[in-house]
């Protein structure tokens, strides 16, 4: 029995990972509706920018995000008002492509400079250490701290979505952005920081994912599934229903495994069939 | 203003029905048959006369060539941007295996069953992927590839993760299994443009360029948009299953990663967005540039493929209509005749 509590456990840690990973793909489609194929590769990309950071100025992975962070909120910027903005319409051809060619510059990009050898964050040590809830229970410590981060982020995002001046330009340009234009809301604007703040969320879930796991250039994929299956799974338009995708996706993941080694991913892949099958917005989608 | 135009609109109409005409066909689209024509006639002959490492070549390039119009019937005419097309590029190839190796089908009968099988495929997924909204039916057809590739690389009997060997081609020799592969090659390629052709000149093109333009506008005249895509679906899954089937046939030995894999498809979508979307000519002219491209650049993988990916940003940007599109908008030329335009007489 503490053998299955225990996969649920380390489930809804993994599932703090793939919130984080999450919520800027909720966030962009939820304002724009642009689908950001590039995803997987900015998490990966961020991972090896957190890598560099601690390898040349000496910093622990938790003060290398202070460097991180403000770099990725200025690509996401840039990258909204340089290049996305232009490919907004109603037809997602033009967004779709455009961030899937984004996404195979990154990789053959990070493949050319950094190989397709596997790396990873040296974090101290703190990797190794775990709180012992119970006998035969224990949450790894770091897991933790990533899930922690996870809830705040949520909250946070939720709260500016909610109550602040920009949250407000959010909603509004997400429900009509030619009215929100003429209320004088600046679209390109709002939609850029709406982008910052998807990819700066990445700076933190970057440094995570490679303090957690090792990470290769080619990994960026996955994570965009990933993030994909817990946004579709929690429901559009509800940062806590992301936050929950994700766990749910962690436990279906880690009680697969433990079933069968080979069969974790593919078990998470079927709850997500199952979802679109029986319910198709989602465990809690928004409710207006 | 308004009256004025609308009452010679009206009377023009109504003087007589014989100072307009609809255009169906141009001169180009003529010489384009019969140069289509020679080049088929050229192409089926090619076995007695070329060598078996150009057909090897050929094969591939007929394979891209029906991909890439099967692509641009569903993303750029049906408006469904998948970039998951693998998933029925990897059940035509492993129907393939599974007839041939198995049941004991002949192995070129078994690449049409590969695009039935594909088929037959796409209608429940289609039912689950068509949920989702927008962009986000782009990332739910690649999340199926991934189910699909990795129920393949866990069932042993198809091979595993390592994937299996078409041994149905033992006692076949080498130079019939060349030249019926390249025939079929031929028959996908030629196949693929005319079936794209047909299908939008017939009511149902035309009831899938006006949900292209207006979704509301085409439903408001009588239009079953939801059949339509399922329709361009399954058919376009279709020749995936086929050209998937025939690659593989070629290769001889498939495996989960190659037939699923992701990389299929930014090779399929740049192709046709740097041809031109929404064109038959355009994919056809990605695929021939991708497969020169390829072959020149093949010892600069990551950089080839790093710049691949910020041409096609590029293109999307502030080329949007392609290749072709930059040739119709200097010649208006059209090889492909699919339009109805309206003519008016020349008088004042």
């Amino acid at each position: 029995m503490t053998y299955w509590i225990d996969a649920v456990l380390q489930g809804v840690l993994v599932g703090g990972l793939y919130a984080l990973f999450a919520l800027g793909l909720s966030l962009m489609f939820g304002v724009m509706r642009l689908v950001n194929v590039a995803h997987g590769d900015m998490v990966i990309l961020m991972a090896f920018i957190g890598y560099i950071t601690t390898q040349t100025l000496g910093l622990d992975p938790f003060s290398a995000m202070v460097v991180v962070v403000p770099i990725a909120f200025v690509i996401g910027y840039a990258l909204q008002r340089g290049v996305l903005n232009k490919t907004i319409s109603k037809d997602p051809l033009r967004s779709l492509v455009v961030t899937f060619g984004i996404s195979i510059f990154i990789q053959n990009l990070l493949l050319e400079y950094f190989s397709a050898d596997s790396r990873a964050i040296y974090s101290g040590g703190i990797e190794a250490q775990s709180i012992q809830l119970t006998d035969g229970l224990a949450a790894g410590l770091l897991p933790v701290i990533i899930l922690a981060t996870a809830v705040i982020l949520t909250f946070l995002l939720q709260w500016l979505f909610g109550a602040t001046r920009i949250g407000r330009a959010f909603r509004a340009t997400s429900d009509d952005h030619d009215a929100a234009a003429l209320m004088g809301v600046n679209n390109a604007h709002v939609y850029a920081i709406a982008t910052a703040i998807a990819i700066g969320i990445l700076g933190v879930a970057g440094i995570y994912h490679g303090m957690r796991t090792t990470f290769t250039p080619t990994d960026g994929p996955v994570q965009l599934i990933y993030a994909f299956e817990a946004v579709i799974i929690g429901g559009m338009g509800s940062f806590w229903g992301t936050l929950a995708g994700g766990m749910l996706l962690g436990i279906a993941q880690s009680i697969g495994a433990r079933w069968d080694p080979g069969w974790g991913v593919l078990v998470g892949h079927v709850m997500f069939v199952a979802v679109l099958m029986f319910k198709p917005n989602g465990f809690f989608p928004k409710t207006r | 203003m308004n009256s004025y135009s609308a009452n010679s609109t009206a009377s023009m109409l109504s003087s007589s029905t014989d100072t307009f005409e609809v255009q169906r066909s141009t001169k180009a689209g003529m010489i384009t048959l019969i140069i289509s024509i020679v080049l088929l006639g050229l192409s089926i002959s090619m076995p007695f006369w070329a060598g078996s490492s150009y057909l090897r070549l050929f094969t591939e390039l007929a394979c891209y060539m029906a991909m890439a119009q099967m692509w641009n019937l569903l993303g750029g005419y049906g408006g469904l941007v998948s970039i998951g097309q693998q998933a029925f590029i990897g059940i035509g190839g492993y129907s393939l295996f599974v007839w041939a190796n198995f049941v004991g089908v002949d192995p070129f009968t078994s690449v049409a069953l590969g695009g039935i099988i594909a088929a037959l495929f796409a209608v429940p997924i289609s039912q689950l992927v068509f949920r989702l909204p927008g962009g986000a039916f782009a990332i739910g057809t690649w999340a199926i590839a991934e189910v699909l590739r990795l129920v393949v690389a866990n069932t042993y009997v198809l091979g595993g993760g390592s994937g299996a060997s078409l041994t149905a081609l033992r006692g076949i020799d080498r130079a019939t299994r060349e030249s019926v592969t390249f025939w079929i090659a031929v028959a996908a390629a030629f196949g693929s443009v005319l079936l794209v052709y047909m299908l939008l000149r017939s009511r149902f093109g035309l009831a899938l360029t006006a949900i292209r333009d207006s979704e509301v506008a085409s439903r408001s005249q009588g239009i079953d948009v939801k059949k339509i895509k399922f329709l361009v679906y399954v058919i376009s899954s279709f020749g995936f299953g086929i050209a998937g089937a025939l690659y593989f046939l070629a290769n001889i030995r498939i495996s989960p990663d190659a037939a699923f894999g992701i990389s299929w498809s930014p090779l399929i979508i740049f192709m046709v967005i740097i041809g031109g979307a929404g064109t038959i000519e355009g994919p056809l002219i990605g695929a021939i540039l991708f497969f020169v491209l390829s072959k020149i650049f093949e010892d600069y993988g990551t950089w080839y493929l790093a710049s691949l990916g910020l041409l096609a940003v590029i293109v999307t940007i502030w080329f949007p209509k392609g290749l072709w599109g930059l040739v119709v908008d200097h010649f208006d030329l059209r090889l492909f005749p699919v339009q109805r335009r309206l003519r008016m007489p020349e008088n004042k």
